[in-house]
């Protein structure tokens, strides 16, 4: 086995996602145990930072109708370049464009796939994916079998070693893309953090009691840079936004810093929350759920709690 | 049009899952099974383009008999024939859609539905590379669609917004709640769905390409401090995630 490996590079309007970085630096890793050797495709137009990559060349396909995404065009680019230059290996970020992409190339390249990683570890000269299951209430160890393999890695999970370095950038003019399937529009919601990428989050739940209390989330989520999420039973109640809603049937999410307000902790929601590092609950029960994984609880009415809170945080961020 | 939609058979999200004794899957004991949350989604798609446009549909499902209890709460929705892939074997992301990208060709759909992930495995591939395996065109994550001739419109949920993805016939579309509301079976649904046949079919055999090597629980965490239960309590709460846990 040669052991060389591509790591995909998002960008979405040019700039190069952090993911890309985390899964740069993943492949690096792997690469070093195994003496193999990493190379990076990225797709778009005028892209920025490529160079701080901490891996030695990167491939950068351009073309102006390659600024945002096209599932048809970029699964062609990756393949084509993936099986014309021997690679084994290809590694993806698994955001929206991540799990979209990578299970595309997997079929035209005919490799075996593990999508949303949250480790990677050689056993007996293999990479062994760990990724969870059933939304995180179970974890499976995967080997992928065929000869080639693609990883897509959980965002926030690993960590990135941005390196000042200096990668080589090999510039390919892409000619007429197969645009069968593009974007033709992005629709950004109005300067929100979104739950999947933020380091810290707020979600409020049932104990908000309406959607005119999420104010409070909203303003907890303000002085700390953080995402405003909601539990299944907010987002059901027509209270938030599906695009808010952490769980089973929403996102899975680890950040650095989770804090549930009014939120009892039922299992599809710890399932999609329970990786966080560290974890805050405000609620009034003191049997709830959410207190038996909290690193730090307050059981008391949340009404009184957060805006002192935001206070709080707000003295010390001045 | 002939439209079909795939459907799969998962544990209830409410379910607590524990490990089987193989230490490789998950101990079925007391669990409850039901449709895939995001495919109802999906069978609602179909059906309301089939109202709109005429045509029949088909719901598909891969697994064992038990899988007949959901392609019966799909034709108790509407759906009018139902196929059932008979196999009970492991089989990883990439031999499922080979054998659901066989029976769709077989059946000569053009356009079909998938939820974006089934909650067991929660791969959100199938539909993808299903359809990189038919050579249609795929829009995962849909959050909105529309249909014009063969033009199809949808908007996809992407990180902090959505995109506008625009493609054409042939087409496989994957389910994300918010593309519609899911309607209940009626009563009369439900019992035409139970007068209608199921077909079995054996699914083409396909090779897996990764296998499952061990199943555990994650770590358990230990519940943390109560730091109080009023707001007097607070400035502690702070002190902790600035000088403990470091976070802030």
């Amino acid at each position: 086995m040669a052991n060389k490996y591509l790591v995909f590079i998002e960008q979405r309007n040019g700039a190069v996602k952090k993911s890309s970085y985390e899964a740069a630096s993943a492949a690096a890793e792997l690469a070093s145990k195994v003496s193999g050797t990493v190379e990076g495709i990225a797709i778009g137009n005028d892209i920025e930072g490529l160079q701080k990559f901490g891996i030695s060349k990167i491939h950068h396909f351009k073309n102006a109708d390659l600024l945002n995404y096209s599932p048809s065009a970029y699964t062609e680019i990756i393949s084509k370049f993936f099986n014309e230059n021997g690679f084994d290996s290809l590694f993806f970020g698994a955001t929206a464009m991540g799990k979209d992409l990578a299970p595309r190339t997997a079929v035209h390249i005919d490799a075996g796939l593990a999508i949303d990683c949250v480790a990677l570890n050689i056993a007996e000269n293999e990479i062994i994916a760990t990724r969870p299951v059933f939304a995180g209430k179970a974890l499976i160890d995967l080997k992928i079998t065929s000869p080639k393999k693609v990883f897509a890695l959980r965002p926030n999970v690993f960590n990135a070693n941005a390196s000042s370095g200096s990668a080589e950038i090999s510039l390919h003019e892409v000619q007429s893309p197969n645009l069968k399937v593009k974007v033709t529009e992005l629709k950004k919601s109005e300067g929100k953090l979104d739950v999947a990428e933020a380091d810290i989050i707020v979600s409020g739940g049932r104990g908000m009691k309406g959607p005119e209390h999420f104010k409070l989330v909203e303003e907890l989520a303000d002085v700390l840079g953080a995402a405003c999420g909601a539990s299944r039973a907010a987002v059901d109640a027509g209270w938030r936004p599906h695009g808010e809603q952490v769980g089973q049937t929403g996102k899975t999410v680890s950040p650095n810093l989770y804090v549930a307000l009014g939120i009892s902790g039922a299992i599809q929601h710890l399932a999609g929350m329970r990786s966080s590092k560290y974890i805050v609950a405000v609620n009034k029960d003191k049997d709830a759920p959410i207190f038996q994984i909290a690193d730090y609880g307050i059981v008391g009415d949340l009404f009184e709690v957060v805006p002192a809170m935001i206070n709080e945080i707000k003295k010390i961020k001045s | 049009m002939k439209i079909a939609v795939c459907v799969s058979h998962v544990p209830d999200t409410a379910a607590k899952i524990n490990i089987g004794s193989d230490g490789k899957s998950i101990d079925q004991n007391g669990v409850t099974f039901v449709v895939n949350p995001y495919d109802e989604f999906a069978i609602e798609e179909a059906l309301k383009t089939k109202e709109k446009f005429g045509g029949e549909t088909v719901a598909i499902s891969l697994g064992g008999d038990a899988n007949k209890e959901t392609l019966r709460k799909a034709l108790a929705m509407g759906i009018d024939n139902a196929v059932l892939l008979k196999d009970e074997g492991y089989r990883d992301s990439g031999s499922v859609a080979k054998a659901l990208a066989d029976e769709i060709r077989q059946q000569g759909t053009e356009l079909v539905f998938f939820g974006k992930q089934s909650v067991d495995f929660d791969n959100s591939v199938i539909g993808q590379m299903t359809s990189e395996l038919l050579g249609y065109n795929c829009v995962s994550v849909a959050v909105s669609f529309s249909l014009e001739g063969t033009s199809v419109k949808c908007e996809r949920e992407i990180e902090g917004g959505k995109e506008v993805v625009e493609t054409t016939l042939p087409a496989v579309i994957t389910a994300q709640k918010g593309l519609n509301e899911p309607r209940y079976a009626s009563l009369k649904g439900i019992m035409a769905a139970k007068k209608k046949e199921i077909a079995e079919k054996s699914p083409s055999p396909a090779a897996n390409y990764a296998e499952i090597v061990g199943m555990k629980k994650p770590a358990s965490k230990q519940a943390g401090k109560i730091v109080g239960t009023d707001s007097s309590a607070v400035p502690e709460l702070v002190r902790l995630l600035r000088e403990e846990a470091k976070v802030i």
